[in-house]
């Protein structure tokens, strides 16, 4: 929990959100708030519009209706690719199967964004790049390739180069879900730090004991709609909710046994 | 795909080898039996080697033009706009269905002899023709393989750019295109080949390559041998010219593979 950063300023905020794929209905009016600095999950089964919610919020889809605000940007009020553009530069995320750029080594993956659309120096980007490499406990692995690396070390490059933008918010969309379970473990500690320092982060996780311990507000969605929100505790604990016990008790005392203590 | 490639690579080696191994020490042992024939032939080297570097010259300037404006094509062929597809997709169905030889002879004689740039008369010889008659369909030919390169790119990669706030065009230059290199290396040294291979062509709008000078050669000497002789040298030249750039580019491919 991100008692570090003490504030109530709202980053993000989602009202009356409604975003269709044709026929297909996927957000239903989900009103979400994130304040600066707080860790907020998303659970809930597939298909519920978790990922979906992440992508609205950095502009890769527009919804139908609904205000989306970051800091004092209105996102479903930007008309051109341009301007979304500049809210992609302020949000980092993180995609389930990594998405690395595998021509380029691990340094340039992380510099490259930061030099090409920021003009950042070569040398300034490479000195930042090595010390969010540091970060991630990956400095040795700086002119590996990608395909040298295991899953967990890609994610966590990919988390590097996310932050090597210095976003204000880093959405971690399923990040854990493609890794094997001993790897996960080393995503989610470099994840857990990041929310201590007070990175305000939105994660859409499967790993529910690890959503438990780090976040300040946890949402249930369902059908594309937003079940219930409140204090990890409250969800996870205390909720009269049949559906979301059996969720939350059931993925979680199915993984269990895997992962040894760390977050599930 | 890698071992696919290997398979590939592990037939063609010997066939290459073998082709020209035979061809050479044939015409060694020819040459060794009749050493007037050799004598001729060693006369007309010198000549023959002036042609060829004509056949290189074209080559090169085709292929390095067809690349250049061909990555421009494919890309154009998947802009969003309809108004640049358009004209991309057409100029490329028309020109990669199109015979070598036409373009060149059309290339011969629609430009004419000279041109006149800023009131100056520069010279537009048949050699110059030949290039441009060569880059056509070499540019055509690029545009669908930069184009087929694209589109085999995951589009997760494009989802990774656009996160990151690369611009569309961005992602293109810094994300995707460099990422197609790799993959369009063994297509593209087909081209160069068949483009190597079809500077011959040339010589029948009268520019002085290597064919045209072995017919100068043939008529010349007046030699049934000889004339055996000298377009088996031609035969060889094209081979160890177009097999060396052949095994540079699997070289190549083997490299980019380890990333």
């Amino acid at each position: 929990m991100s008692l570090t950063v003490p504030t109530s300023t709202t980053l993000v905020e989602l009202q009356d959100v409604h975003l269709s794929f044709g026929s297909n209905e996927v957000l239903k009016g989900i009103d979400l708030k994130v304040n600066k600095g707080d860790a907020v999950s998303i659970i809930g089964p597939s298909g519920s519009g978790k990922s979906t919610i992440l992508r609205c919020i950095n502009g890769l889809l527009i919804p139908q209706s609904g205000k989306i605000t970051v800091g004092r940007t209105r996102v479903d009020e930007l008309k051109t690719e341009t301007e979304r553009i500049a809210l992609r530069k302020r949000i980092g995320i993180v995609f389930q199967q990594f998405n690395l750029f595998p021509h380029l080594t691990v340094l340039e993956n992380i510099t490259i964004a930061p030099r090409k659309i920021l003009g950042i120096s070569e040398a300034e980007a490479n000195r930042h790049a090595r010390d969010l490499l540091e970060k991630v406990r990956l400095e040795q692995k700086a002119n590996a390739y990608p395909g040298q690396l295991s899953g967990g070390q890609q994610q966590r490059v990919a988390i590097a180069r996310a932050l090597a933008m210095r976003p204000e918010l880093v959405l971690f969309d399923e990040v854990t879900s493609a890794l094997d379970p001993e790897t996960v473990g080393e995503v989610l500690a470099v994840i857990r730090d990041l929310v201590r320092e007070g990175m305000t982060s939105i994660l859409v996780t499967h790993e529910m004991r690890f959503a438990e311990e780090i976040s300040d507000t946890v949402v249930f969605t369902e059908n594309g709609l937003i079940v219930e929100h409140g204090t990890p505790d409250e969800i996870f604990s205390k909720s009269t909710n049949p559906r979301i016990n059996s969720f939350v008790n059931g993925l979680g005392g199915r993984a269990t046994p895997l992962h040894d203590g760390e977050g599930i | 795909m890698s071992i696919v490639l290997k398979q590939e690579r592990a037939k063609q080696l010997p066939f290459g080898g073998i082709f020209a191994a035979v061809l050479g020490l044939t015409v060694i042992a020819w040459l060794f039996l009749n050493q007037s024939l050799g004598q001729v032939l060693l006369e007309w080297l010198p000549y023959l080697a002036k042609g060829f570097t004509m056949n290189v010259l074209i080559s090169i300037l085709a292929i390095a033009i067809g690349t250049l404006i061909g990555i421009v094509l494919g890309v154009m062929e998947l802009a969003p706009f309809a108004v640049v597809r358009a004209p991309a997709l057409v100029y490329v169905q028309i020109f990669r269905n199109a015979p070598h030889l036409v373009l060149i002879f059309a290339a011969t004689y629609i430009f004419p002899f000279e041109l006149v740039i800023f009131g100056n008369y520069v010279p537009f010889p048949d050699w110059v023709k030949a290039v441009v008659g060569l880059a056509i369909p070499a540019s055509a030919h690029i545009a669908e393989i930069t184009r087929g390169a694209i589109q085999s790119i995951p589009t997760a990669q494009w989802d990774a750019a656009q996160g990151l706030g690369f611009s569309r065009s961005q992602s293109l230059r810094w994300i995707i295109l460099p990422q197609c290199i790799k993959r369009s290396l063994p297509p593209w040294m087909n081209l160069y080949a068949s483009i190597t291979m079809g500077t011959a062509l040339a010589s029948l709008v009268g520019v002085h390559e290597l064919l045209h000078s072995a017919n100068d050669a043939s008529t010349a000497v007046q030699r049934t041998d000889f004339t055996v002789v000298v377009y088996l040298t031609v035969l060889i030249a094209f081979f160890l010219f177009c097999y060396p750039v052949s095994r540079f580019t699997q070289y190549l491919e083997r490299r980019l593979a380890s990333r």
